[in-house]
Formats: structure tokens, C-alpha cells, sequence
């Protein structure tokens, strides 16, 4: 039984991860190219104007939010649009027919996106060393937090896929809540720049703890403790996968 | 063994449409079984609650005696499905698809490689195995979901339409692909639209209609139900149109006549007649499909009953 789901479990994620290679153009160029001008517009040439932040120089500062803010887009939209795909072509049959426990269905599509938020990660840190000295502060809350932001985020992909009923349902979340969530989260400043009043309403923003954690692994600064920031990733990720799996468990949106 | 055994099966969908109004069926492990049913009937439904596509209201399902509530997995694992419509990815490859879904059903990649060759070869698409699914064929595409559905190796393979849309050639290759894989064990379940089809193919059928099941017998019981057949025959062109007698007989125009012959009466007093009166038959054919006629009239009497009870 164990070894059957750890076979059906690799199958699914060799597929999630051979479906994101093929489209290469669509999954991995494009965070590479945006990044790229995030860091020549916002690092090199804003950024000179603005001087330190944190104790580091802006681009600097900016780097981890920006590896995590493609980590979080890249997680969502995989396995979002993966499922969304499965069931619009009806080929997550090929699954629901299958002795597959829901919750390896729910751990595969995630892992696909995990595999993805990963190799972004890779890549637009290699371009990022272009611009700056990329330093490691403390490499294992980076790899925590990176696994733990892209599985909780490729999660609620698949809950948005699952409720989806047209292609423009799996676009609707990422452009009016992760958008404005990821760009008020601290990617680009420091919330102790902000009136105490916003700093505050920042801090209910999950977004924020992301990427400070992500921060607090590359240069020892965060504006709010890495431990919380772990904490609330751990509570995060039990949260959504119970969903995602009872949503699975129950049918909703895959069986009649 | 009942490969499946249905009892009580119920489906109320959301929309409060009753597709299935408490069927029993048992099919018999090696047989070949039809499902028959017009559109709308249920046999998709029936076919979608045994595969776990679709969740029952009530009722119990056992596949090979484990039953679909408590023993899912092993169910599962006694089921190839080969759907109606097209289900799979196509960007992917032939193979990518196939050893896929070996994959789900656990079976080892090296060891769903070699499957994937035999049953590609086989289902003579080996060649195309690198080919985005996609580019093939719609005859192809339905002979790739046939390979799919055997990669696990099941015990009973479930077959909803799988000749629709698929020229005769390919069809009569896909009957004696599927009586092979009959013959080697494999319990098959088949619906179909082409009554020849599972007159051909099948020992035992069940006719389904409106949710109910209105026949449930083997072939052969069916057919002999059937006294009477009707009978065209090719004749040379006739400057007097010849006549039978004992027979009911329509001479359409000057080359071809149709005949009724009671079961219990047979051919050959119509050919003796014929003889006498210097009549040579070219060719005969049946004017009908024989299951057509009776399917349609199980229908009707089927619903007949019910409006009378109503």
C-alpha cells in the first residue's frame, strides 16, 4: 500500500513538474525577465536614490522580497492552472478512478508547485547576483520558509482551481488579493517606515511575515520575530491542506 | 464470481434529476456484457457510480465482492475505464499518458514502460508514442484510452461508447482486439449505440431505460424472443413479379421483394417456391437489425407499462 502511494505520488509530481518544463517559456522565462527589471528599475536605479534601508543598501533589502514575492505568483499559478486544466479537460479522471487517497492527490499537485516556486527561486537569484553580493545569514530558515511559503501558497492554487469554474476564476485571486497583498507586505520597504496605526494593520497581512522571514534568513533583519513568522507558515499550511483535502474528499467541483 | 454486482443503485442528481431509480444488475466474472439504453437513460450514470466518477444516492456497488463503501481501493483496482469523451492531456505524449497511468494504480515506471509497449503495439499506436495525443486520430485517440485503461492490468474493463465516431475498419479491429482480451479473462462491460455491435460481441445484456433496468437476460434468450424476421432479396429483374404463398410478401419493384418468415417456418419452402417459378435469388440480407428492432420495442413496451401503471 505504502510503496503504490509513494509510486502514484511521484507519478503525479513527475507529471506536474514535466508540464511546467514543457511550457518553459510561459513558467520560467518571464519571472526571470520581470525580476530582472524590478532589480535594474527599483535596485539600480531608484534605489541609489534612496540610500540604506535596514542597515543595507536598497537593493539588498529588496532581493529576498522579490525571490519570495515569484515564489508566491509562480506557486499559486501552477497548480491553479494545472487543476483548473485537469478538470477542464476531464483528465483528473484519470486520477478519481484511480486507488489514489485524495490526500496524495492534494500532496502531488502541491509538490508539482513547490518543484516550480523552487526553480524560480533558483533562477531569479542567479539573476539577482548580477545586481548584488548575494549574503546567507542563516541558510536553513531561507529553505524552511521557501518550502513552507510555496507549499501553503501552491495549496491555495488548488482550492482556487477547485472552486473555478472558468479560466477567469483562477486569475481573479492573484490580481485582486495576492497582488495587493504581496506589494503591501514589505517586499519593498521596511514597515518601520510606516505610521504606527499601518504598521499595524500591515501585521495582518500574511504576506509580510513571508517575506521578513525570507529576510531574516538572507540578512538577519525582520521587522517581525522569524519564529512567529514560522509559526504562522506551520499554522497556515495544516489549514489549507485540511481544506484542500476535504474539498477533494467531498467531490466539490470534480464529481457528480 | 460477480465481477459486479449492483443492488438497489440509486442517483438523484443536484438538480433533482432521478438518473437511477434503484437498479440491480450482476454481471459474471469472463463475460461480456452489454449496457444498452437511448440517451439520457442511465447507463453513464451507472457506468460513472461503479468507476467512482459519480457518488451514489443508495444502494450497493461490489466489484469482484468488494464493495465500492467498504473496500474503494481494491475496487478501484479491479476497474480499466475507457469514458465516453476524450479525458486526457492533450500536450502529452501517447506514452507519457500510458505510463502515467500505470503510475496511479502503482504499478512501477520500469515495469509500465514494457506494459506501455505491449499494449501501444498491440493497439498498433507504438509508432506514435512520442506524438503530442492531440495530433492522432479520432479512431486512434479511442484505441489510446483503450491501451490506457489496460495498463494496470484490471480484471474488468469498462467500455462506455468506444467505437463512437470510428470507421468500420477500425471498429471490426477493435472487436477483435476486445473478444481477445475477453477470451484471456477479462470481464468487459460495454455500452453501445450500435446494436450490432453488442449483438455481435456480447453474451448477456441488460436494457436500461428512464433509470430502470427493462431487460436482463443473455443474448441468445433475447434474440429468440424475436419469432418473426424479415428478409430482402435481390432478384434478376422480373417481367412478372413472382408470389409466394404461406408467406407475407411485398414486391417492392421488379428486381427486389421482401419476405416475413416465422422463426418456426425457416427459408427454405420460400426458396423452393421461388425455384418453381424459375426465380433465381442473387443475394439476401436481413431488413432490419434484429436487436434494433427488439431493443426498441423492450423500450416501449418498458414505458408502455409504466404510463399504464400511471
Amino acid at each position: 500500500m505504502a510503496n503504490r502511494n509513494f509510486t502514484a505520488l511521484r507519478t503525479i509530481w513527475i507529471k506536474e513538474c514535466t508540464r511546467f518544463l514543457r511550457i518553459w517559456v510561459q513558467t520560467l522565462v518571464p519571472p526571470a525577465i520581470t525580476m530582472s527589471l524590478y532589480f535594474v528599475i527599483f535596485g539600480s536605479l531608484i534605489g541609489k536614490r534612496i540610500g540604506e534601508m535596514g542597515g543595507f543598501s536598497y537593493m539588498e533589502f529588496i532581493v529576498p522580497g522579490l525571490i519570495m514575492m515569484s515564489v508566491i505568483t509562480n506557486s499559486y499559478a501552477n497548480v491553479s492552472s494545472s487543476f483548473f486544466s485537469a478538470k477542464f479537460q476531464r483528465n483528473i479522471e484519470e486520477l478519481l478512478i484511480a486507488p489514489v487517497p485524495n490526500w496524495i492527490i492534494v500532496l502531488g499537485f502541491v509538490g508539482g508547485g513547490v518543484a516550480r516556486a523552487i526553480l524560480i527561486g533558483i533562477i531569479v537569484t542567479c539573476v539577482s547576483m548580477f545586481f548584488v553580493d548575494i549574503q546567507i545569514h542563516n541558510l536553513a530558515i531561507i529553505i524552511i520558509t521557501l518550502l513552507l511559503t510555496s507549499s501553503l501558497f501552491a495549496t491555495a492554487g488548488l482550492i482556487n482551481a477547485v472552486f473555478a469554474k472558468t479560466f477567469d476564476d483562477i486569475s481573479l485571486v492573484p490580481t485582486f488579493v495576492l497582488t495587493p497583498l504581496t506589494y503591501l507586505g514589505g517586499v519593498f520597504y521596511s514597515l518601520t517606515l510606516l505610521p504606527e496605526f499601518w504598521q499595524w494593520v500591515s501585521k495582518a497581512n500574511p504576506i509580510v511575515y513571508m517575506v521578513n522571514g525570507f529576510r531574516y534568513g538572507f540578512l538577519g533583519v525582520s521587522d517581525v520575530n522569524y519564529m512567529v513568522s514560522l509559526g504562522l507558515l506551520v499554522g497556515f499550511n495544516v489549514v489549507l491542506f485540511t481544506i484542500a483535502y476535504q474539498l477533494i474528499n467531498r467531490g466539490v467541483g470534480i464529481r457528480s | 464470481m460477480k465481477a459486479l454486482d449492483i443492488s438497489g443503485l440509486t442517483k438523484t442528481y443536484k438538480g433533482g434529476t432521478q438518473a437511477l431509480k434503484g437498479i440491480d444488475l450482476e454481471v459474471n466474472e469472463g463475460d461480456f456484457f452489454a449496457l444498452l439504453g437511448p440517451n439520457g437513460a442511465g447507463k453513464s450514470t451507472t457506468i460513472g457510480v461503479v468507476s467512482s466518477l459519480v457518488n451514489k444516492s443508495s444502494g450497493e456497488v461490489k466489484v469482484f465482492g468488494h464493495s465500492l463503501d467498504s473496500a474503494l481501493v481494491d475496487a478501484k483496482s479491479c476497474i480499466g475505464l475507457v469514458p465516453q469523451e476524450f479525458n486526457f492531456n492533450q500536450f502529452e505524449t501517447l506514452a507519457q499518458i500510458v505510463i502515467n497511468q500505470a503510475g496511479y494504480y502503482g504499478v512501477p515506471r520500469d515495469i509500465a514502460k514494457q506494459r506501455a509497449e505491449k499494449y501501444l503495439k498491440q493497439l498498433d499506436l507504438w509508432e506514435k508514442r512520442d506524438q503530442p495525443a492531440r495530433e492522432l486520430s479520432g479512431g486512434m485517440k479511442r484505441r489510446l484510452m483503450i491501451a490506457r485503461a489496460l495498463m494496470h492490468e484490471p480484471k474488468m474493463l469498462i467500455l462506455d461508447e468506444p467505437t463512437a465516431g470510428v470507421d468500420i475498419e477500425i471498429r471490426r479491429s477493435m472487436w477483435t482486439f476486445l473478444k481477445e482480451i475477453n477470451q484471456q479473462g477479462i470481464t468487459i462491460i460495454l455500452t453501445t449505440h450500435y446494436l450490432e455491435e453488442a449483438e455481435m460481441l456480447c453474451r448477456n445484456i441488460a436494457i436500461i431505460d428512464k433509470g430502470i433496468i427493462v431487460e436482463n437476460t443473455s443474448m441468445k434468450a433475447l434474440l429468440s424472443q424475436l419469432n418473426m424476421e424479415t428478409f430482402v432479396l435481390d432478384l434478376p429483374v422480373q417481367s412478372k413479379p413472382p408470389s409466394l404463398t404461406g408467406f407475407e410478401f411485398r414486391n417492392l419493384n421488379d428486381h427486389t421483394m421482401e419476405v416475413d418468415v416465422l422463426k418456426d417456418v425457416g427459408l427454405n419452402d420460400v426458396f423452393k417456391q421461388l425455384s418453381e417459378q424459375g426465380v433465381t435469388v442473387l443475394s439476401m440480407r436481413n431488413k432490419a437489425n434484429r436487436l434494433e428492432e427488439l431493443f426498441v420495442r423492450m423500450v416501449e413496451s418498458g414505458r408502455d407499462k409504466k404510463a399504464g401503471a400511471a
